[in-house]
């Protein structure tokens, strides 16, 4: 009985993954033999130095990609070996993602770049736009809903982004190095979101090259060369208390 | 079906966006499918209008009218031969008037180009036509105006006429032609009466620009187009008994010449379906004509659309990785990709309809007809095919991106 509890809020179960790829004659061993447990409402900060394996450990996640070897087992189902559609479907119900370059759609407005993920997963138009109006609410750009992204600061782009991100309501969300295009000011602010987001019960993974970005999660996985080097809890865990309305 | 109703109209967004984005090159690029829509609607047009004037021109003759001429139409034969074929004289359309039974009108009619003058104005190289008054019969044609000539004023060789519209028209603009004097290549005539506008055929003979004068008095005034000969016009007693009319001219008319039994016809009994494919080869020779320049033009457009969506698809492989990321299906990518082929397409043949409207027009002029509304769906119609039949390769490598490497593109 407690077993099964333990298993049902672990929302990640990552067994062996392998991950490698081809180059010419030669094999580059990105990710070699990983296992992580994420449970639910975990917040955790993927580190490491730069072609350690972190973004492509955050796709296997996503279902962006599939392991070359290993067992992935999301919300007790295993997706390692789901073929293109499958994971499509994962992704669009199941994942959330932040890129460091936003990947906005240019030629959309905020408002259906945020109702894209529901246009996909079949969600019909009047429920739509309220979910859609609902998650631009959540990172309080309610006002730009029928703005551009060439006309939104990197900050409010992030911004959206984390809105499309949300508005399934996923199981996790992945973010990239989100703050990685922006500066120190504005990335405390899309930080301080995700704070808000944990503390409302999401799961997020975050990977990030910097001290200060990690030190919001309250656990850490040092990667190095494909293979985990530390897996531990943010001990000096820096928290921004922060009003998302007033910063809008 | 909800997400089909999604993907397109999510499809038919991005597209229209892409094309507003893209606009010169989209235009550009729809000058090939813009080409073949209009020849292809150009080419529906005129073919309509061939029918049009088959079918006023021709078939308004009537289709149980017999025509003894020298010449058969539709060719065949040996030229010299036909060349040295004694003329059709009055004689012979007598002979059969006087010996005939089934018929219900005979009239010879021969013809011949003069100026018409009614006081300052003149008409050049009028056709002026000699026949009888059972014209009307044979001809099919109504008299709008007045009264055709009697048999009386033919036997007689009366110096009167009736007029073809246009000449009515063209001499009498303000006021009515009946009763008036004029000047047939020099000679008067009193008007007696206007036909009904008869419409041209292929825009090379206008029956409507001809004067009709009994053809006892044309003999004593002009001479025929070709020598002293004539053709001779006989109305069947019936459309169903057209064979037996045939025969029974055909035997008079080897009997007045004189030809022995052994010996061929030395005269051609002519009728409506030789013309009639006559006509068809006319509108085949069109409609493969037409159909190779727009396959052609379709073809060399299409391969544009396709070139067109393989740069899309490369340019926008990022924007493909996103969509893959939050969870895009192959399905919506193909489709999405489909529609921007097959709206650029589109923009193609609307274009060549819109362009092709007022050329139709033109043609109208010439050669009455209007723009056929299938001819025009089928445009379209095939517009779309062909975009998404050249957008299918493009679409289906979107379709089939990996999505990391999507967006990992720079
Ligand atoms: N598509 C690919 N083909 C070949 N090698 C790849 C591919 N993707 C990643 N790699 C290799 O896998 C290793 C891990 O790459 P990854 O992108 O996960 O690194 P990272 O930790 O995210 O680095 P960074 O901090 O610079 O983003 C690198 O050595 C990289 O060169
Ligand atoms: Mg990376």
């Amino acid at each position: 009985m407690n077993d099964g509890t333990h298993a049902m809020s672990i929302l990640i179960r990552l067994q062996n993954i392998k991950k490698m790829y081809q180059m010419g004659s030669e094999e580059v061993h990105a990710l070699r033999g990983l296992n992580v447990e994420i449970k639910k409402n975990e917040y955790v900060a993927i580190m490491g130095p730069s072609g350690s394996g972190k973004s492509t450990l955050m796709n296997i996640i996503g279902c962006l990609d599939t392991p070359s070897s290993g067992m992935y087992e999301l919300n007790g189902t295993n997706v390692s070996d789901m073929n293109d559609n499958q994971l499509a479907r994962v992704r669009n119900k199941e994942i959330g993602f932040v890129f460091q370059t936003f990947n906005l759609l240019a030629r959309s407005d905020v408002l259906h770049n945020v109702e894209l993920p529901l246009i996909y997963g079949g969600v019909g138009g009047g429920e739509r736009k309220r979910l859609a109006r609902e998650s631009i609410a959540r990172v309080g750009l309610t006002d730009r809903a029928h703005h551009k992204p060439n006309e939104l600061s990197g900050g409010q782009r992030q911004r959206v982004a984390i809105a499309r991100a949300l508005v399934t309501h996923p199981s996790i969300l992945l973010a990239d190095e989100p703050t990685g295009n922006l500066d120190s000011k504005t990335g405390d602010e899309i930080m301080g979101l995700f704070d808000v987001l944990h503390k409302e019960g999401n799961t997020i993974i975050i990977v990030t090259h910097e001290e200060e970005i990690a030190a919001h999660a309250h656990r850490r996985i040092r990667i190095r060369d494909g293979h985990i080097e530390h897996d531990e809890p943010v001990t000096d865990r820096r928290i921004i208390h922060h009003d998302i309305a007033a910063s809008a | 079906m909800r997400l089909y109703i999604d993907d397109l109209r999510e499809g038919l967004l991005i597209a229209f966006a892409a094309i507003r984005a893209n606009k010169m090159r989209s235009v550009l690029t729809a000058i090939g499918i813009f080409i073949g829509i209009l020849s292809v609607t150009l080419m529906g047009t005129a073919i309509e209008g061939l029918n049009r004037a088959f079918n006023k021109s021709i078939a308004a003759i009537g289709a149980d009218v017999l025509y003894v001429q020298k010449w058969p139409w539709g060719g065949g034969g040996d030229w010299w031969l036909i060349r040295n074929r004694k003329d059709i004289k009055i004689e012979h359309a007598r002979a059969i008037q006087r010996q005939a039974e089934l018929v219900r009108g005979v009239s010879p009619v021969t013809g011949t180009s003069r100026n018409v003058k009614y006081e300052r104005k003149i008409i050049e190289n009028a056709v002026i036509v000699g026949t009888n008054d059972e014209f009307v019969e044979t001809s099919n044609v109504n008299v709008a105006l007045g009264r055709f000539m009697t048999a009386m004023e033919v036997s007689g060789g009366r110096p009167v006429c009736v007029l073809g519209s246009e000449i009515a028209e063209g001499l009498f603009p303000n006021e009515s032609p009946m009763g008036k004097s004029v000047k047939v290549g020099g000679y008067p005539y009193r008007v007696l009466g206007v036909l009904e506008k008869q419409g041209s055929f292929l825009g090379i003979q206008s029956l409507d620009n001809r004067v009709y004068v009994p053809i006892n008095r044309f003999f004593k005034e002009f001479k025929s187009f070709r020598g002293g000969g004539i053709e001779v016009w006989v109305k069947a007693a019936s459309l169903e008994s057209l064979e037996e009319t045939k025969e029974e001219i055909r035997g008079i008319l080897r009997k007045v010449r004189r030809v022995s039994p052994k010996q061929p016809d030395d005269f051609a009994i002519n009728q409506q379906d030789i013309f009639i494919q006559a006509f068809n080869q006319i509108g085949a020779v069109v409609a493969g004509f037409g159909l190779f320049i727009t396959g052609l033009s379709l073809f060399v457009g299409g391969i544009g659309i396709m070139n067109i969506m393989f740069v899309s698809v490369t340019e926008r492989t990022r924007e493909i990785g996103v969509r893959k990321a939050i969870g895009a299906p192959r399905r919506s990518i193909l489709i999405q990709f489909l529609i921007e082929a097959a709206a650029l397409s589109l923009i193609g043949g609307l274009l060549g309809v819109i362009v092709a409207f007022p050329l139709t027009l033109v043609i109208d002029n010439v050669l009455p007809t209007a723009m056929p509304i299938n001819v025009v769906a089928i445009a379209l119609f095939v517009s779309v095919l062909v975009g998404i039949i050249s957008g299918f390769l493009p679409a289906f490598r979107a379709s089939r991106m990996d999505p990391v490497d999507a967006l990992r593109y720079e």
